[in-house]
């Protein structure tokens, strides 16, 4: 695998993701976050746009004047969704009744602009895709976890109405964490979306200080000209 | 035409072009996709009904039998609703119809219930609802069975006085920290019986005869 893809698979999964660092899409983010369940689906179907539009940025990309780019961009997302929401309607009915509310909260995810915005318009499709796709993955994993946290505190659940989502048989994939919990609804509310999120920033922020404090501690004596920083 | 003219004209007709293109995916998937949504949406409704009234207990074609009803004051709604009447061999089995409960906890809870002809529950269940989650939230029959209860049930079974929660004297569950949202339930339910019971005639009418 060549280093470019390395580098985009490094940023959207850590270093550069988008909710714990861009922290774009915070709207759909902290919205549906209030279970592991829900947070997935909407993972997917971001990752689904960001992979499809990002790849339509990045073919059209000589072709779109630099002057008009984002009413450009807004169109293309804008009808990718439109497209998936019917498709999955059609297709997937299923899934849609579920995911279907979540779809038109796509739209808002500015991350998908940002993206278009950052990368698909300057690189070529097959990295274009990969950024897509590891964003997606990045966002999706900050949705489960977020959404794992607030579902255990709030509900003291995991993966309760999975068979909303992967059908009858997934009623068994409900864990119940704590026996007999009575709630703790702040957590399922907005504000736990704010907090919840707050304290993942914070962790992923204390990892990287330490992994810097590591870095420099071992670097710096072989070669102590290295600026902080750059690793 | 001087050079900036030239410039702004060849943005907007790129411009054009992109918007004709991605309207026309729109088109093409929605033509692609129309008759498969109808038809999916079609069976939804149908399995929706048929969670209140078996299919078995029916033969007429339920989604075509049906009336609008003007917005009702009884039933709260603020819109023209459709009624579904079931018949099996010709003779009225059970009509369908829409139930809002304004007083919710978070707003609106619409419900659609199903009440045979002797004025007994076939069911209900939760359409739409905003109650606060791990709370009011239960009465949405794919978090919990209380809704259920409520088939076989009618105006006089219990007495009228028991329609209501433990809370108020009745005979019905409230949840732990969520009373406000069973009780708008029941009370909405209740309207619904009494509004078959005085419209009943009516319900089962040919189409243009629809009651107020």
């Amino acid at each position: 695998m060549t280093e470019q893809y390395q580098t985009i698979i490094r940023d959207g999964l850590w270093k550069n993701n988008p909710a714990l660092v861009q922290l774009l899409g915070l709207c759909p983010l902290l919205a549906v976050s209030n279970t592991v369940i829900n947070g997935l689906g909407l993972g997917l179907a971001t990752i689904l746009t960001l992979v499809a539009s990002n790849g339509l940025v990045s073919l059209f990309r000589n072709h779109i004047p630099d002057e008009a780019r984002l009413p450009v961009f807004v169109m293309i997302i804008a009808s990718i969704v439109t497209v998936i929401e019917l498709s999955m309607s059609a297709w997937f009915h299923e899934l849609y009744l579920i995911l279907g509310i979540f779809i038109p909260l796509i739209v808002t995810n500015c991350a998908i602009t940002g993206r278009a915005e950052a990368f698909a318009a300057r690189n070529p499709v097959g990295p274009s895709i990969i950024d897509g796709l590891m964003m997606g993955i990045g966002f999706t994993a900050i949705l489960v976890l977020l959404g794992a946290m607030r579902e255990v505190i709030g509900q003291g659940t995991l993966f309760s109405e999975a068979h909303l989502m992967f059908g009858e048989n997934a009623r068994y994939f409900t864990v119940i964490v704590i026996d007999d919990y009575r709630g703790f609804l702040m957590a399922l509310l907005p504000p736990g979306a704010f907090i919840g999120l707050g304290l993942i920033v914070a962790l992923k922020n204390v990892i990287d200080a330490k992994h810097a404090a590591n870095v420099v501690t071992h670097v710096s004596p072989v070669n102590s000209a290295q600026p902080e920083g750059q690793k | 035409m001087n050079a900036i003219q030239k410039h702004i004209l060849g943005i907007g007709l790129m411009l054009a072009v992109f918007a004709i293109g991605s309207s026309g995916l729109v088109v093409i998937t929605e033509n692609a996709t129309r008759d498969k949504i109808a038809e999916n949406e079609r069976q939804a409704l149908l399995n929706a009904i048929n969670m209140l009234i078996t299919a078995n207990e029916y033969n007429n074609d339920i989604l075509s039998d049906t009336i609008e009803i003007k917005p009702n004051k009884q039933l709260s709604t603020t819109k023209p609703t459709t009624v579904y009447r079931a018949r099996k061999n010709e003779q009225p089995v059970a009509a369908i119809f829409t139930v809002v409960a304004p007083n919710g906890y978070n707003g609106k809870i619409k419900l659609l219930v199903g009440v045979y002809q002797t004025g007994t529950l076939a069911g209900v269940r939760v359409i739409s609802h905003k109650e606060t989650p791990g709370l009011g939230d239960k009465i949405d029959d794919r978090k919990a069975d209380w809704i259920s209860q409520f088939s076989g049930l009618g105006l006089n079974k219990p007495e009228p006085s028991q329609w209501a929660v433990k809370k108020d004297g009745g005979q019905f569950d409230q949840f732990t920290g969520a009373t406000i949202t069973p009780r708008a339930v029941i009370q909405a339910i209740k309207n619904a019986l009494h509004y078959f019971e005085q419209n009943q005639t009516d319900l089962f009418k040919e189409h243009d005869k629809a009651p107020s």
